[in-house]
């Protein structure tokens, strides 16, 4: 394991599957009446949220509690931001108040990087911009691997806006590295320049990405993007992108549906897919929390490492 | 290399552990075995086999991992193996026989022992270790033991176990 988490560009397929592995362990305990472990007595762990998340920031607040660290919250909107100070200084401040690690979401791209740089702490990125969001990576392979034990060879389909999303980059990443047949689907307006280079097959039509995948991993169609012209209308992308339950049935008997949440019934999953016994969207949210103790279990500093 | 224990006179600890243990209660019925990684958990198998052999019910064994117990986290350089724990039966009120091969500190057991009760409230915690060697830095003493030996510092005690070392044989070594 490397000292901070960034995002999963460069971690190989064996890296991957020891931190799944050893989540195993953190989600065995998140099933007992306990749940609560004293692992990371003494450590404090700064959530700095300059985003708005609600599942993200408290699956990371349960990891760090279940795991008995200390807990400071951050938000943006209350915060010195607004008052002017740049990303460095509040960190250096939180840091000043000898918080051990720190958990960062910023619209940014490579703002959990610039800290790590230069700010003494460890980091772990929840989120940076259009960049990544290896966390959410982590927990959707590690879900991924309760129905599928082998990633060789796995088809999985990608649905979505990958021109914004850190979550499909984190994915296409981490999915390769584990050798995973992945193939990724959105209009063409929403997909970057040079997507070729990613190593992985590129779909317009849905129904040709989504034959016979074991995995559908749907991506949430930010709102906001029909009012910029990517698309003509949510109702459009509804028809046209919406995952229904014909196209599911397109997909290889053997399948799971998921969604890194929050929602959109009805935009990009219609309801009954969303509520279907192969979808895996609730146990996502439940394998993150175990997910990220095993990452805050893995970073934590020991003795020489950051404060003496 | 002092040789300590040889392998016959481990094997008749073992067994005569395993009377000693279902002497005081009173029977097998309400017993489980609970390993400490590593070499607790083939010495709780082997325990649990003496145990069915006197009284006919084998007791439901398990593991436990003290790795994320330890209460020295912050010294541990890197991050190490963390091999979970099995418990798959309740502890509540059972009477758990907690094995381990060494009592040292009495730091592993204290670890084990707050890890069982994240598991439930047992009826009660027995210790077995094979050997004490002393220098207890917790209030912590052994109900059933193989044998105590009395250790200069730089002394330590390896318990073999052919499962794991492909020898049943306990030792003396001298580290400088």
């Amino acid at each position: 394991m490397k000292e901070h988490l960034l995002g999963l560009e460069g971690y190989t397929g064996d890296e991957i599957l020891e931190i799944l592995e050893l989540s195993k362990t953190f989600r065995q305990v998140l099933d007992r009446d306990v749940k609560r472990l004293p692992t990371l007595k003494g450590i404090t762990v700064a959530n700095l949220f300059f985003e708005p998340s609600t599942r993200t920031r408290m699956s990371f607040e349960l990891a760090e509690k279940r795991l008995s660290a200390d807990v400071i919250n951050f938000s943006a909107s209350t915060s010195s931001v607004k008052k002017g100070e740049n990303l460095r200084d509040t960190v250096d401040n939180i840091g000043a108040m000898k918080v051990d690690m720190t958990v960062i979401r910023h619209g940014a791209v490579g703002s959990a990087q610039f800290i790590a740089k230069h700010c003494k702490t460890v980091v772990i990125n929840a989120g940076d911009g259009a960049h990544e969001h290896p966390t959410q990576a982590l927990l959707d392979f590690y879900t991924i691997r309760e129905h599928f034990p082998d990633f060789k060879g796995l088809k999985v389909c990608i649905v979505g806006d990958a021109l914004h999303s850190r979550v499909i980059r984190s994915n296409v990443f981490g999915l390769k590295a584990l050798g995973a047949d992945v193939t990724l689907c959105a209009p063409s307006t929403l997909l970057p320049m040079g997507v070729e280079s990613w190593g992985v097959k590129v779909n317009c039509d849905i129904e040709e990405a989504i034959r016979g995948a074991n995995v559908v991993n749907i991506m949430r169609l930010q709102l906001e993007r029909q009012t910029a012209g990517y698309i003509p209308s949510l109702r459009e992308y509804g028809i046209v992108w919406g995952i229904n339950s014909e196209l599911v049935d397109l997909m290889d008997k053997d399948h799971i549906i998921m969604h890194p949440g929050p929602m959109n019934r009805g935009v990009e999953i219609t309801q009954d897919v969303a509520d279907a016994p192969e979808s895996v969207i609730l146990p996502q949210v439940t394998n993150g929390v175990a997910v990220r103790m095993a990452i805050l279990y893995l970073l934590a500093p020991r003795s020489g490492d950051i404060h003496e | 290399m002092i040789e300590i224990l040889d392998k016959d006179h481990l094997a008749r600890s073992i067994t005569r552990i395993a009377t000693e243990v279902v002497e005081r209660n009173a029977g097998a019925k309400n017993l489980a075995i609970v390993g400490i990684r590593t070499r607790g958990v083939p010495l709780a198998e082997r325990l649990a086999n003496e145990i069915e052999t006197l009284e006919g019910i084998r007791p439901p064994v398990g593991t436990i991992d003290i790795t994320l117990y330890r209460d020295d986290f912050k010294e541990i350089t890197s991050s190490p193996d963390v091999g979970g724990s099995n418990l798959l039966f309740g502890v509540e009120g059972k009477d758990i026989v907690l094995v381990d091969d060494v009592l040292f500190t009495g730091r592993t057991v204290r670890s084990a022992i707050e890890a069982i009760i994240d598991y439930g409230r047992p009826n009660t915690i027995q210790l077995v270790v094979i050997v004490d060697r002393g220098h207890r830095e917790l209030p912590i003493c052994a109900d059933y033991l193989g044998k105590k030996v009395s250790l200069k510092d730089n002394e330590y005690v390896e318990v073999h176990i052919s499962e794991i070392d492909g020898e049943d044989r306990v030792v003396k070594v001298t580290r400088k």
